[in-house]
C-alpha cells in the first residue's frame, strides 16, 4: 500500500556531476518521511524531482502508482528559504495559495489558521516586517493551508535559534497530526530528524542512493519526543551511532 | 548619515531644503542679472511677467497642450511596445541574440535622424511625428525592462508552479511587481528624454506646441520667451513628478519599508 514510490535511476547535473544514482523508497499515506544525508547529498534535488519542479532525470516518481498530476495530487513545499512574496501582506500570500487550490477549502478562519501559529494580528503586515522566525511560521502555514496530500520541506528550520525552531516542530507535528499529509523532511540534522519522523532515510554522499532506512517507535512516549533535546531522542540518536559510526558521513555501509 | 540627518533644523529638512538653492538662484539673478543685457539674460520677474502674459493672453497653453498631447501618446506607445520587447529579450535568449544588435543600433542612431526620416517617408503629419518619437524611445525602455527581466526570481516562480497558481497570478503578483521599479526607471528617463526629443520634431515639422514656439523665438532672439516656455514646461515636468510618480511609487513600494 505504497503511496509515493521514488525510484531515480540517475540524475546529472548540466555540469556533467552525477548527483544520484538508484535511490529508491517508498512510503505509505501519512508518513512522516525524514531524510538525512551528508551535505550535497542531492536532497534537496530529490525534493525538486518528488514534486515535479525538475523532471530531468531517468527514473520515476510515482504518487499511488500515477506519475505526479498536479489536479491529483496537492502539494506543500516549504523550501529553505521562506520564499514568501515580499509586495504582499501575510493575509494576501495565504489567500493567493487558497485561491489558486480549489478543492482545500479552509477549514476555519485565516485569523484562526495565524493565531494557531502564535501570528494573531499580523496579517496585514508585510514579510519585510516580521523577523526571521515569524516568516518562516507564514511559509510553514501556507504549506498547510492548502491541504496538502504531500508536504516536501527542505531542511526548514534551518537558520532559526533553538526555541524558535522547537516552537516550529511541535507545530509542525500538531498540524501533522491533524491533517496527516505524507512529509518528506530534508535535514541534515540527525536529532531533528528523530524527534519529528516516523521513518528515517539516509542517503550517502555522491552520487547519493539509500544507505539505511530506520523506523522509528511511534508510542504515546513521542508525545514529548518532539523536543530535540529529550532523552527519547538522545538515546535514539545514540543507539543509531552505535550501531552505524560512519552513517552521517554518508559512507556506504555495506 | 543618519545623525547628519536628524541634526538638521526642522524648517530646512524636507521641501525647505530643496526650494532653498532654488530661491537663492533666482534671487542672485535677478540683483545681478542687470550687469548683462537684458535681451540676452532678462532677469526672472521678467521671464515671470510674460509667462503670465503668455497664459492669459496669448496661446501657451493651446501649445502646451499639443506638446503634452503628443509626449503622452508616444510616452504611452513607447512604454508599451518597449516593455513588452524588454521583457520578451530577458526572458527568451534566443529573442535576444536575434534583436539586441537591433536594440543598440536603435539605442545609439541620433533622434534627429529618426525624425527626418519619419517626415520623408510618413510626410509632416502628426502621426510621423509621434512614430519618431515613440522609436526614439522603445530602445530606451527595453533595455530597463531587460535587465529588469533578467533579474526576476527564479526560486518564486518555483513556488508558483508548486502552488499551482494561475498565470494571471504568476504576471500580476510574482512578474510585475519585480519590474516595478524598472518601469519607474524607465518613466523617469522616458518623460525626461520625450519631451526634449518632442520639442525637435515640433521644431522641424509641426505647426503648434512648444517647440514649433521656440523656433519662432529663435527667429526674433526672444530669449525671454524661450525661457517663458522652458518655464511653463519645467512646471509641468515638476508637477507629473510630485502629484502623481512620487506618491504612485511610495505607494507601490511601500513594502520595502
Amino acid at each position: 500500500m505504497n503511496f509515493l514510490a521514488v525510484d531515480i535511476h540517475q540524475k546529472v547535473f548540466e555540469n556533467g556531476c552525477l548527483a544520484i544514482q538508484n535511490l529508491k523508497f517508498s512510503c505509505r499515506r501519512g508518513e512522516f518521511i525524514a531524510i538525512v544525508g551528508p551535505s550535497g547529498a542531492g536532497k534537496s534535488t530529490l525534493l525538486n524531482m518528488v514534486s515535479g519542479l525538475d523532471g530531468d532525470y531517468a527514473g520515476s516518481v510515482t504518487f499511488a502508482g500515477q506519475a505526479f498530476n498536479p489536479s491529483a495530487v496537492r502539494l506543500g513545499f516549504l523550501f529553505q528559504e521562506c520564499r514568501l512574496l515580499p509586495w504582499l501582506t501575510v493575509y494576501q500570500n495565504l489567500q493567493l495559495v487558497l485561491k489558486n487550490a480549489p478543492a482545500a477549502l479552509p477549514t476555519k478562519p485565516l485569523d484562526a489558521w495565524l493565531e494557531s501559529v502564535g501570528l494573531q494580528g499580523c496579517g496585514g503586515l508585510f514579510p519585510g516586517q516580521l523577523s526571521g522566525g515569524m516568516q518562516r511560521r507564514v511559509a510553514l502555514l501556507r504549506a498547510f493551508i492548502v491541504a496538502p496530500d504531500v508536504l516536501l520541506m527542505d531542511e526548514p528550520f534551518q537558520s532559526l535559534d533553538a526555541p524558535t525552531a522547537a516552537q516550529l516542530r511541535r507545530l509542525l507535528h500538531a498540524l501533522w497530526q491533524q491533517n496527516a499529509p505524507t512529509v518528506l523532511f530534508v535535514t541534515h540534522n540527525l536529532r531533528e530528524a528523530i524527534s519529528v519522523a516516523s521513518r528515517i532515510v539516509f542517503l550517502s554522499a555522491r552520487p547519493s542512493r539509500v544507505i539505511l532506512e530506520y523506523p522509528l517507535a511511534r508510542s504515546a512516549e513521542r508525545a514529548e519526543a518532539i523536543d530535540i533535546e529529550s532523552d527519547w531522542v538522545t538515546q535514539t540518536h545514540q543507539q543509531i551511532l552505535d550501531r552505524h559510526p560512519q552513517l552521517l558521513s554518508g559512507l556506504h555501509l555495506d | 548619515m543618519q545623525q547628519a540627518v536628524k541634526q538638521t533644523p526642522a524648517w530646512l529638512s524636507g521641501s525647505g531644503m530643496r526650494l532653498l538653492p532654488l530661491i537663492a538662484v533666482l534671487v542672485f539673478w535677478q540683483l545681478f542679472g542687470d550687469r548683462f543685457d537684458s535681451k540676452l539674460l532678462p532677469p526672472p520677474g521678467a521671464i515671470g511677467l510674460l509667462l503670465w502674459k503668455e497664459v492669459v493672453e496669448g496661446d501657451l497653453l493651446f501649445h502646451l497642450g499639443m506638446t503634452l498631447k503628443r509626449v503622452g501618446i508616444s510616452f504611452m506607445a513607447a512604454m508599451v511596445l518597449g516593455t513588452v520587447l524588454g521583457i520578451l529579450m530577458g526572458m527568451y535568449k534566443a529573442m535576444d541574440r536575434a534583436l539586441d544588435t537591433f536594440l543598440i543600433i536603435g539605442l545609439n542612431i541620433p533622434a534627429l535622424v529618426i525624425i527626418i526620416i519619419c517626415y520623408i517617408w510618413f510626410g509632416l503629419t502628426e502621426s510621423a511625428a509621434i512614430i519618431a518619437v515613440t522609436i526614439n524611445k522603445i530602445p530606451m525602455v527595453a533595455v530597463s525592462l531587460r535587465e529588469g527581466a533578467r533579474a526576476l526570481d527564479k526560486s518564486l516562480f518555483q513556488m508558483a508552479q508548486v502552488y499551482q497558481l494561475s498565470k494571471i497570478d504568476v504576471a500580476t503578483k510574482i512578474v510585475l511587481p519585480q519590474l516595478l521599479p524598472y518601469i519607474f526607471g524607465a518613466t523617469r528617463n522616458g518623460l525626461a528624454i520625450i519631451w526634449k526629443i518632442v520639442l525637435v520634431v515640433e521644431l522641424l515639422g509641426c505647426s503648434n506646441g512648444v517647440g514649433f514656439q521656440i523656433g519662432g523665438f529663435f527667429h526674433f532672439f526672444d530669449i525671454a520667451g524661450v525661457l517663458a516656455y522652458t518655464l511653463a514646461f519645467m512646471g509641468v515636468v515638476f508637477s507629473i513628478e510630485v502629484l502623481a510618480l512620487r506618491p504612485l511609487e511610495k505607494h507601490l513600494l511601500r513594502w520595502r519599508l
